[in-house]
């Protein structure tokens, strides 16, 4: 069922790093499953992959033509909301929605009374009306009675021995703690013997989402049974599941789920949420199509949060620089329900003495999502500042002690080069008089994934050359229509302009969550090996036409050849097609041992920050990132460029600040809650270490989270550096930064 | 107050429209039905008009078509744009002219459409994403935004998109980073399109967008 290829696989660019690092280019040897293409080696010359080829349905986003959920309006349309509890906690005694239903236009009402609400913003009543006036003022109308009851909204208060309990009956309180690592003595030996030790403490604020389409969907049911939905979310495939089509009344193979266009996720849109399986209510009910999207406020509080943090580290290390151990307590709330709320800080250099213990903390909030990178800006932020305060205290360079900690081989050139195009230096070297001090600051990225089964792309070709590639999965701004129309250009030798990609349409086959970074890798290869599928069966066709065997037909790039210089384009080729249509499949198989491991990054950051306001900028970044092959260079770079802007704004501005009595959000709109704006954007360089990878027939591995794990922390590293004292609470307003300097020796 | 030509003006309402008494407060009156006391004196005052809280019919003129809507005369630019005219390019995101995600032209001026009532935009101009350009024919401004790949979710892009072709209307091809910054210190992107944007936009400007 396999054969095996040996190829070459390792960094493909840029030259001169290749020239400099011969080790990062090795031969290896993989199994090639029957089916499959053989993976392109690193010196391959390809005409589309690895080229800026520009997004395929960029004309239609840069002309409103392009549809997103929010914009389907089936005839008929209907419309509905839903009403947020103001309380943390309390029980809703009774709803009366006569008023409600009494407005005009109103066409159902839901509500839930006797609920137990447990955080603020959640559902209590929902409404469906003819048009979203209607629908605003039955919202307003409806009179809910609330008996509130004690809530705890922040970690530290939910903690407190007496704090009201999430779960009532749960003996532990709001605390899930897991059992205490039992190598705790050795690493308290191996500290103890350490000649240096930092200890600190970090936090971390919760952040939204703040995708800016909103969550929700447009459900209709269809008078044969069948039903569509319009969902804006990463999992297009499984969005119909379990609660949603048992609410539409039609069973879920009937579905078709619809996500063409997508308005942002970053881990926050996966299944259907409860607002989703009201909007389902609504539709088999009124028999309408129903469009439910939450309105911004919302979309704040229930829209999905990263878990806060308070890590508590210590570092042990040598004289010159080298790790001996770590230790370390976090704590986290991921809201209402324990999950995803530890901090990933031990993940990338070698410390060989480690007791961590992480815990998670309930608190009366919305539910936690996993927001890009799940865990890791959070870790990384407390991690990479307590490496640099070990650096300073030994008086080295921070660049340095990492590089002798790291044991990952294509990180070691990227350090290089990423402290090369920075001038790092230079700006180490920097010294300011005035009040406003500039800082530089640096901090590592790691990710996992390079794609994974089970998935399968469907491929069509009719007699007009024109080539259809098609999976349910979504494109959720990444540019996946694009690489996999180049990918499948590049295997039948077409532009990438004669394939059109049709993605987030349940009709074809189900196609992966847009999450862990992993769509494009599990995507790509599969489409590749369906290229390869049509190529034979074209190859077949033509030796049926020309009446030789099929093994004598070869396809070169672009076109066919056989015996006695006989020839076809691919166009030529698919004419033979006639009436009919080629339809092959390509299959996503299991990944090979790519010799690199984990994808890695880096990124450089320098900061001015105004000592009289406390206000930081930051000037600049260098984001140095390898996503295995880069299959796009001009959608990476957006995508690297997202990732760094994002982690400036979760370094800078956003918190979602919660009153702490009334436990509601005190900033649920988007100028109080602020996000990176234009008139905040550093000059951000993008260095990509293309890199086959080895793992799969394109070489490819995730971008989109590597690229926001590094940048909060090496942004905090240039603040400490630039003032002498750690910021270490995140975002680093002015007022903490004042703080700091208040408690800096002078 | 001297103006700086270089600062885009207020979005939705400008000062001086308030004080006309055209802007949404005077319309906002106009929806409780109340008379004004005093009428404002202003240089060119508005007659003010009484309109709802029925549906009332206004013309619109909207990427140089006449189109007459029948809304109520709460109902926003936004909504009239999106629903009664299927122009969907506009996107509703904070409804509160926080984002820029519903930047459309007001006589060739940016305005946030969710904060213009469509009985405002009665008799002016209305240019949407879609009139700038369409697939096939983009605009300038549109173009770069696509070879630059100045686009990701691209949920922000028709707002962007508006923001830029203004700051390139008004400033043509001497168009400075620090212009684009701050006719788009509006527009929120989440997905960090905007080093892209800005490359875009001195892209459309030099080629005389
Ligand atoms: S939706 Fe109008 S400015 Fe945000
Ligand atoms: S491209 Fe997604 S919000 Fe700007």
């Amino acid at each position: 069922m396999s054969r095996e290829v040996t190829y070459r696989v390792g960094l493909i660019g840029p030259e001169d790093l290749v020239a400099r690092h011969p080790a990062l280019r090795r031969e290896i040897t993989v199994q090639v499953h029957d089916l499959d293409a053989d993976p392109w080696p690193v010196d391959a010359a390809l005409r589309w992959v690895g080229r800026e080829v520009p997004r395929v349905d960029g004309e239609a986003k840069v002309t409103g033509a392009a549809r997103y959920t929010y914009d389907v309006h089936p005839h008929g349309l209907a419309f509905a909301g839903v009403l947020g509890s103001p309380h943390a906690h309390a029980r809703v005694v009774a709803v009366d929605d006569a008023a409600a239903r009494a407005v005009p236009g109103v066409l159902a009402v839901r509500t839930f009374a006797g609920r137990r609400v447990t955080y603020a913003g959640q559902i209590v009543a929902a409404v469906c009306a003819e048009n979203p006036r209607a629908l605003d003022d039955a919202l307003a109308a409806l009179r809910v009675e609330f008996e509130p009851l004690p809530a705890a909204v922040t970690t530290e208060d939910a903690l407190a021995p007496d704090a009201p309990r999430v779960e009532p009956g749960r003996t532990e309180g709001n605390l899930h703690a897991p059992p205490e690592p039992g190598n705790r003595a050795a690493v308290d030996e191996a500290f103890a013997a350490a000649p240096v030790r930092v200890a600190a403490e970090y936090r971390t604020s919760v952040q939204t989402h703040s995708c800016l389409e909103p969550h929700g969907c447009v459900a209709q049911v269809h008078p044969d049974g069948t039903a569509t939905v319009w969902a804006s979310t990463q999992a297009t495939s499984f969005f119909a599941r379990g609660r949603f089509s048992r609410e539409l009344g039609v069973p879920e193979a009937r579905v078709r789920t619809l996500t063409e266009h997508m308005g942002g996720g970053f881990g926050s849109k996966f299944g259907a949420l409860e607002w989703d399986v009201i909007a389902a209510g609504f539709a088999r009910e009124t028999g309408r199509p129903v469009q439910l999207m939450l309105p911004r406020r919302l979309e704040h509080l229930l829209g999905g949060n990263r878990p806060d943090s308070i890590q508590r580290l210590e570092l042990a290390g040598t004289a010159d620089g080298v790790f001996l151990g770590l230790k370390g307590e976090t704590f986290g709330t991921a809201g209402n329900g324990p999950g995803g709320a530890g901090a990933a800080n031990h993940s990338v250099y070698r410390i060989p003495a480690l007791w961590m213990r992480q815990s998670e903390v309930a608190t009366f909030t919305a539910r936690g999502a996993a927001f890009r990178a799940p865990r890791h800006p959070q870790g990384f932020f407390a991690l990479e500042s307590l490496i640099d305060l070990y650096a300073a205290r030994l008086g080295a360079d921070p660049l340095e002690v990492r590089r002798r900690n790291d044991p990952h081989p294509v990180r070691q050139a990227q350090w290089e080069l990423g402290a090369e195009r920075f001038g790092w230096a230079a700006a180490r070297a920097r010294r300011d008089a005035g009040p406003l001090r500039r800082g530089a600051g640096c901090a590592a990225a790691r990710w996992l994934n390079a794609g994974r089964p089970p998935w399968q792309v469907d491929l069509t070709v009719r007699a007009d050359a024109g080539v259809l590639v098609a999976n349910a999965a979504q494109d959720i701004g990444t540019g996946m229509k694009t690489v996999l129309a180049a990918v499948v250009a590049e295997e039948l030798g077409i532009e990438p302009g004669r394939v059109q990609v049709r993605l987030g349409d349940t009709r074809d086959p189900a196609g992966p969550g847009s999450g862990g970074s992993t769509t494009t890798a599990s995507l790509a290869p599969a489409a590749r090996e369906a290229a390869l599928r049509a190529r034979e069966a074209l190859a077949a066709r033509l030796a049926e036409h020309w009446g030789v065997p099929a093994a004598e037909v070869r396809s070169p790039a672009g076109g066919f050849e056989g015996p006695e210089g006989r020839r076809a384009s691919f166009a030529e080729a698919c004419r033979l097609i006639g009436d009919e249509e080629v339809r092959v499949q390509g299959t996503r198989r299991p990944n090979w041992a790519g010799p690199f491991g984990e994808t890695a990054g880096c990124q450089f950051a320098e900061v001015e920050v105004d000592t009289e306001t406390g206000v930081v900028r930051v000037l600049r970044v260098v984001a140095v990132h390898d996503a295995g092959r880069v299959l796009n260079p001009l959608t990476a770079r957006s995508q690297v460029n997202g990732g760094v802007l994002q982690g400036i704004s979760y370094a800078l501005y956003e918190e979602k600040r919660l009153d702490r009595a009334l436990g509601d959000m005190v900033n649920p709109t988007l100028d109080t809650y602020r996000i990176l704006g234009l008139a905040d954007c550093p000059r951000v360089e993008v260095l990509l270490t293309s890199l086959e990878a080895g793992f799969n027939n394109c070489g490819a591995m995730g971008l989109g989270e590597p690229a926001t794990v590094p940048t909060a922390a090496a942004v905090a590293n240039a603040v400490f550096h630039a003032l002498g004292v750690q910021v270490r609470e995140l975002p680093m307003t002015p007022a903490r930064v004042l703080a700091a300097l208040e408690e800096a020796p002078r | 107050m001297a103006e700086d030509p270089s600062v885009p003006p207020a979005r939705g309402i400008t000062r001086r429209a308030l004080f006309q008494g055209a802007g949404a407060a005077a319309a906002a009156r106009a929806l409780l039905g109340a008379t004004p006391a005093g009428a404002e004196e202003g240089p060119a005052a508005t007659p003010w008009r009484t309109q709802g809280p029925g549906a009332v019919d206004v013309a619109l003129r909207v990427n140089g078509a006449e189109r007459t809507l029948r809304v109520e005369p709460r109902v926003t630019l936004l909504e009239a744009l999106r629903l009664d005219l299927d122009l969907t390019g506009a996107k509703p995101v904070c409804d509160r002219s926080q984002c820029g995600a519903c930047t459309v032209w007001l006589d060739g001026r940016t305005v946030h459409a969710c904060s213009v009532l469509a009985v405002e935009a009665e008799g002016r101009e209305v240019t949407t994403v879609e009139g700038l350009g369409q697939p096939g024919r983009l605009h300038p401004v549109q173009r770069a935004f696509v070879e630059e790949d100045a686009l990701q979710c691209g949920f922000c892009t028709p707002g962007l998109v508006m923001s830029v072709a203004w700051a390139v209307a008004q400033h043509g091809p001497g168009l400075s980073e620090a212009q684009v910054r701050r006719a788009c210190a509006g527009n929120l992107c989440r997905c960090g399109t905007y080093p892209h944007v800005l490359k875009a936009a001195l892209k459309a400007a030099g080629q005389g967008g």
